[in-house]
C-alpha cells in the first residue's frame, strides 16, 4: 500500500555542516594532533637522532649497539630480559597463589590480608625500593639483626644485585597477577566445576581441563604486563647498582652526554615495549570466555582442622608483617635523627623535626609545593584530553579508532626513561608544537612529561564508565530537545563523574610519585618530591627522605581510598 | 499531531544493508506498528524518524515539513526506549521535567505539566523517588511520561514492553493504547511481538531483511498475508505444499498428497500467487479453523494419528500426522475427553479457511 506524498516544502536538502558524516573528523582531529605532537613526534625525533651522525643518515649507532666487541648494550638488553622473565615467574607464583588462597579459603586473618595485599600498589617505585634496602639491604635492619643474634662476622644475607631487583619487582608487581587472578577466580562459576564433577571428572581433571584453561587468559595478560613493566623498571636497578640494564644504560648515556647512544638505546627499548603493547592488545581481543554465567557466588572452603587453623594464623601473620614492614620502616626512619644511624640495627635517636620541617622550612617545603603544582597542571591536561578521547572512542563513529586507542596506550607502554629521552630529543629546540619555545630546562617540560606518561589513566576509567552507560540515555536527552552540549553537561558528565574523578585522582597520585622521567629532566627550580627524596638519600638525610616518603604514601592511600569508594572496584584496574 | 511520510527511505551501514526503500504514509493520530524479527530494520527505521540516523537515500517529512537532516533535538518527537533510558542521577520529577527544562518553560507551568502527566500515567506522589527505587513497570511509565510531557508531534515507542514480565506487559499494553486514544497522538510502535502489534495497531508494517513485506490493518495481514513469511510470522499456521489439480469456477482443488485433495476458494489468494493447474502452490491453514469432525468422510475431511495432544485449559491443541504433512489444530476445550497420542482423529478443514499464500 503506497501513500500519497505531499510535495516537498523545501526542495533542497538542508544537510548542515554538523550533520555531514565527515564532521566527526573535525571533532577528533585535536586529539590526534596532541598525540602527534607529544607522543609521535618526540618518538620520531629520538629515532632521527639515533640515525643521524654529523648530519649523515647512518645505522652506525645500531651497529655499535649490536656490536659483539663492546657488548655492554647487548648485556644490558640480555639482563633486562633476564630480570623481566624472572620477575614474571616469581610474580606469577606469588600472585596466583595468594589469589587462590584468599578467594577460595576462609581462615582467620583472610579479610585483613586481602586488603593489605594491595598495599604495594600504594608505594611509589622509589619508596618501595628504598624501604627494601632499609629492611633487607647490606646495612639493612634484618641482616644486621641476624648478624647480632648469632654473633656472625658478616651479615648472613642481604638483598643485592639482580636478585635484589627481582625481589623488589616481585613485591611491587605481584599485585598485577593477584588482581587479575582474583577477578578470574571470582568470575569462575562454581557450577562449572560442579558440572564437570557430575560428568565424572575427578578433582585433578577438573583443575586441568576446566579451571586452568579458564585462568589462562588472565595469566597471559598479567605476564605480558609484568614483563613490560619490568623492562621499563629503572628505580630498582638504580638503587641496587645494576648498570647493565636498558633503562640504566639510557640514563648513563644521557648523563655522559652520549645523546646519540641514548637515543639508539631508547629506540630499541621503545620497539620492544611497542611490540609488547600490540601483543597485549591482540591477545585481549582473542580471549573471551569469562563471565558467561550470571549471578556467581563463590564458595569458600573453610579451614577446619585445629592444626590447619594455627598454620593459617601464623602464615597470615607473617604475610601481614611482610606487607606492612616497608611502610612501617619508613615511618620509623622518618622520626630518626639524620646522620645518627650508622652501624646499629635500628636508628638510635628520634625526633619530630622532619615533619615540622616539611611544612615550616621553605627549603624542605619547596619540592612538595613543586610536586603539587606540577602534578595539578599535568592532571588538568590529562582530564581534558582523557574525557574528550574517551567520549570520542566510545560514542563517535570514525575511522582510525584502533589507531587512536593504540596511540593513547603507547605512552603508557613506553618506559619513563624513554619518554624523558624522547621529550629531550624533541623539545631542546623550538618547534611548532612547543609554540616556538625551547621546553627543556623550563618549568613546562615536567608537566608535559607527566601528561604524556599518565595520559591513559583518565581515558581508561572514563571510557570504562561510558561503556557501561547505555547510549540510549544520551539519545533520550537529545530526543527531549537537548542540544549536544546541554546533554553532555547535564546527562553524560554527571553520570560519568565517578569514573572521571577516580581516574583523575589516580593520575594525580601517579604524578606525585613520578620519579623515572623527572630525574632526567628536572631543573633546580622545579625539583619534584621524588627527586628530592633521592637526593636526600644520597646525602644520608634518611629522616627527611622518609618523611617525604611517608607524606607521599599518606596522600596516595587517601586518594586510592576515595577513588575506590567512588568507582567501586572498576577504576582500580585502570592502571 | 502530525502525519509522517517516509519517501523511498533507505539506510546503509557501510556495506551492510540496513533498510531498503521504505515508502509509507502514516496518518495523523494513527497507531502504526513496525513489526518484524530482530535485525529486520524496524528499529533503524524508527531511529531515522527520531533523527539518530540520517537516511542514505530518500526523504522524511512530518506533515509537509522536510525533517530528513534535522538533528534529533529539533524534531519534537517523544521517544520511549526499550530499556527506558531514564537518567539515573535524577529523580522521577527531574526526569520528566527534563524536556521542559530544555525548552525553558517557566517553573510554575513546568510543575503543573509534570504533575498532570504523572497523574495521566498514575505516578502521583512518586516525584521525589530515585529511579533505582522504582519497579520495572513504574520505570516504564516514567519513560512514557517523560516523552508525553513535551507534547510531541509524534510518539515513538521502541519495544517498550519487552523488559516487562508477561502479566505486566498485558496491563501496560492497554495503558499505552488508552493514552494514545485519549491524547489522539500519532504513534509509531516497534515490536517483534505479533500479539502486541495485532491488538494495538490501526495499521501494521511487517518487515524482514530490511524490506517492507506488507502494510495493512491487523485483519488484513492476518487473513490476507501477501507471502509465506507474513503468513507464518503473524500467528500460527500450517503451510502445506500441493499441486493445483483443477479449477472449477471459484473452487480450486489442490492435491496435497497422493490420496488427498483439498478444495478452497479461488478468491482466497495472495496477490503474488497465480493459480494454474499443474503448478505447485502453498496452502496456509490457520489451526483454529481446523475442527474435529464426527465422520471420517466428506469434503476436506482428513484423518491421521495424533502426534501431540496438549491441553492448555482454554484450548485443546493437536498435532496430527496426515500423510506426508503435519496438521496443527486448535479448538476451544468444551469438556470433551482428550484424544491420546497414537489415536486416530478426523479433522475438517473448511473451504473458506484455505488461503493460497505463495
Amino acid at each position: 500500500m503506497k501513500a500519497e506524498l505531499q510535495p516537498a516544502a523545501t526542495p533542497s536538502k538542508r544537510i548542515s555542516f554538523t550533520a555531514s558524516p565527515s564532521f566527526v573528523y573535525v571533532l577528533v582531529s585535536p586529539l590526534f594532533l596532541i598525540l602527534l605532537a607529544y607522543v609521535i613526534y618526540p618518538l620520531f625525533e629520538t629515532f632521527a637522532t639515533s640515525v643521524n651522525v654529523d648530519g649523515q643518515f647512518t645505522w652506525k649507532n645500531y651497529a655499535r649497539f649490536f656490536s659483539l666487541e663492546h657488548t655492554a648494550n647487548l648485556e644490558a638488553l640480555w639482563n633486562s630480559v633476564y630480570i623481566s622473565v624472572l620477575s614474571v615467574i616469581t610474580c606469577g607464583i606469588v600472585g596466583v597463589t595468594m589469589a587462590f588462597l584468599l578467594e577460595r579459603y576462609e581462615f582467620p586473618g583472610r579479610k585483613i590480608l586481602s586488603v593489605l595485599a594491595l598495599v604495594p600498589m600504594a608505594l611509589p617505585p622509589l619508596i618501595g625500593v628504598l624501604s627494601f634496602t632499609f629492611l633487607y639491604g647490606e646495612s639493612g635492619i634484618f641482616p644486621r639483626l641476624f648478624k647480632e643474634l648469632f654473633g656472625l662476622e658478616q651479615v648472613p644475607f642481604s638483598l643485592k644485585g639482580i636478585w635484589g631487583v627481582v625481589v623488589v619487582h616481585t613485591f611491587t608487581m605481584y599485585t598485577y597477577f593477584f588482581m587479575t587472578a582474583s577477578a578470574a577466580i571470582k568470575g569462575l562459576d562454581p557450577s562449572l566445576e560442579e558440572a564437570a564433577a557430575s560428568l565424572g571428572a575427578n578433582r585433578f581433571t577438573v583443575w586441568r581441563r576446566v579451571i586452568l584453561p579458564m585462568l589462562t587468559p588472565a595469566m597471559v595478560a598479567s605476564s605480558l604486563l609484568v614483563f613490560m613493566i619490568s623492562m621499563a623498571s629503572y628505580t630498582a636497578p638504580l638503587i641496587f647498582g645494576i648498570d647493565r640494564t636498558m633503562t640504566m644504560q639510557i640514563y648513563l648515556s644521557r648523563t655522559n652526554g652520549d645523546l646519540d647512544m641514548a637515543a639508539t638505546q631508547s629506540t630499541v627499548l621503545s620497539v620492544v615495549s611497542i611490540a609488547f603493547l600490540l601483543l597485549m592488545r591482540w591477545y585481549q581481543g582473542v580471549r573471551n570466555y569469562q563471565n558467561m554465567s550470571k549471578g556467581i557466588s563463590v564458595h569458600r572452603t573453610e579451614v577446619k582442622s585445629k592444626a590447619g587453623r594455627y598454620v593459617c594464623i601464623v602464615l597470615a601473620f607473617i604475610g601481614i608483617v611482610i606487607l606492612m614492614l616497608p611502610i612501617l620502616v619508613l615511618v620509623l626512619i622518618s622520626f630518626s635523627v639524620d646522620g645518627t644511624w650508622t652501624v646499629q640495627i635500628l636508628p638510635p635517636q628520634y625526633t619530630l623535626d622532619h615533619y615540622i620541617d616539611l611544612f615550616t622550612d621553605s627549603k624542605t617545603w619547596r619540592p612538595i609545593a613543586n610536586s603539587l603544582e606540577l602534578s595539578a597542571i599535568a592532571t588538568v591536561g590529562i582530564v581534558l584530553f582523557g574525557v574528550a578521547a574517551a567520549y570520542a572512542m566510545v560514542r563517535l563513529r570514525f575511522r582510525g579508532k584502533t589507531l587512536l586507542d593504540v596511540l593513547i596506550m603507547l605512552p603508557w607502554a613506553l618506559p619513563g626513561t624513554v619518554v624523558a629521552v624522547n621529550l629531550i630529543a624533541a623539545f631542546s629546540e623550538p618547534t611548532v608544537f612547543s609554540f616556538g619555545q625551547v621546553l627543556i630546562g623550563t618549568f613546562w617540560i615536567i608537566p608535559l612529561a607527566y601528561f604524556v606518561r599518565h595520559l591513559p589513566l583518565v581515558f581508561r576509567s572514563t571510557s570504562a564508565t561510558l561503556m557501561q552507560m547505555d547510549p540510549s540515555v544520551e539519545e533520550a536527552a537529545r530526543n527531549l530537545g537537548a542540544s549536544w552540549w546541554y546533554s553532555f553537561r547535564r546527562v553524560v558528565f554527571p553520570m560519568a563523574f565517578g569514573g572521571i574523578l577516580a581516574g583523575t585522582l589516580l593520575a594525580f597520585v601517579q604524578c606525585i610519585g613520578e620519579f623515572v622521567a623527572s630525574i632526567l629532566i628536572f631543573t633546580p627550580r622545579t625539583m619534584p618530591l621524588s627527586v628530592a627524596i633521592f637526593q636526600r638519600m644520597y646525602t644520608f638525610e634518611f629522616g627527611t627522605a622518609c618523611a617525604y616518603g611517608v607524606l607521599q604514601i599518606v596522600v596516595i592511600i587517601i586518594v586510592l581510598f576515595i577513588s575506590r569508594k567512588l568507582a567501586g572496584d572498576k577504576a582500580g584496574t585502570a592502571v | 499531531m502530525s502525519s509522517v511520510t517516509l519517501d523511498h527511505v533507505s539506510k546503509q551501514f557501510g556495506d551492510a544493508k540496513g533498510v531498503e526503500d521504505v515508502h509509507i504514509h502514516i496518518e495523523s493520530g494513527e497507531f502504526f506498528t513496525f513489526l518484524g524479527p530482530s535485525g529486520c530494520g524496524k528499529t533503524t527505521t524508527l531511529r531515522m524518524i527520531a533523527g539518530f540516523y540520517y537516511p542514505t537515500r530518500g526523504r522524511i517529512c512530518f506533515g509537509s515539513r522536510d525533517v530528513t537532516s534535522l538533528p534529533p533535538h529539533k524534531r519534537n518527537t517523544g521517544m520511549v526506549f526499550q530499556n527506558y533510558a531514564l537518567f539515573p542521577h535524577m529523580t522521577v520529577f527531574e526526569n520528566i521535567a527534563f524536556g521542559l527544562k530544555v525548552r525553558k518553560i517557566p517553573k510554575a507551568e513546568m510543575k503543573e505539566r509534570v504533575e498532570r502527566v504523572m497523574k495521566l500515567v498514575r505516578l502521583e506522589g512518586y516525584g521525589e523517588r530515585r529511579i533505582d527505587q522504582l519497579s520495572g513497570g513504574q520505570q516504564q511509565r516514567v519513560a512514557l511520561a517523560r516523552a508525553l510531557v513535551i507534547e510531541p508531534q509524534i510518539l515513538l515507542l521502541d519495544e517498550p514492553l519487552s523488559n516487562l514480565d508477561a502479566k505486566l506487559r498485558e496491563e501496560t499494553r492497554y495503558e499505552i493504547k488508552r493514552l494514545q486514544m485519549e491524547l489522539g497522538i500519532t504513534t509509531i510502535y516497534v515490536t517483534h511481538d505479533q500479539a502486541e502489534a495485532m491488538s494495538m495497531s490501526d495499521r501494521v508494517m511487517v518487515m524482514q531483511g530490511g524490506e517492507v513485506q506488507q502494510v495493512g490493518t491487523p485483519h488484513e495481514i492476518y487473513h490476507r498475508p501477501v507471502n509465506r513469511f507474513v503468513a507464518s510470522f503473524i500467528g500460527e499456521t500450517n503451510l502445506w505444499e500441493g499441486i493445483v489439480a483443477g479449477i472449477d469456477g471459484n473452487e480450486v482443488r489442490v492435491r496435497v498428497a497422493p490420496d488427498l485433495v483439498l478444495t478452497g476458494y479461488a478468491h482466497n489468494v495472495s496477490p503474488q500467487v497465480r493459480l494454474v493447474p499443474g503448478e505447485t502452490v502453498v496452502l496456509s491453514i490457520r489451526p483454529e479453523t481446523v475442527q474435529e469432525s464426527t465422520g471420517a468422510d466428506g469434503e476436506n475431511v482428513v484423518s491421521g494419528t495424533v502426534v501431540l495432544a496438549e491441553f492448555t485449559g482454554a484450548c485443546v491443541n493437536y498435532v496430527t500426522s496426515v500423510g506426508p504433512h503435519q496438521l496443527r489444530s486448535m479448538s476451544i476445550s468444551q469438556g470433551r475427553p482428550l484424544k491420546q497420542r497414537g489415536e486416530t482423529i478426523s479433522l475438517h478443514i473448511p473451504k473458506a479457511s484455505i488461503y493460497f499464500a505463495g
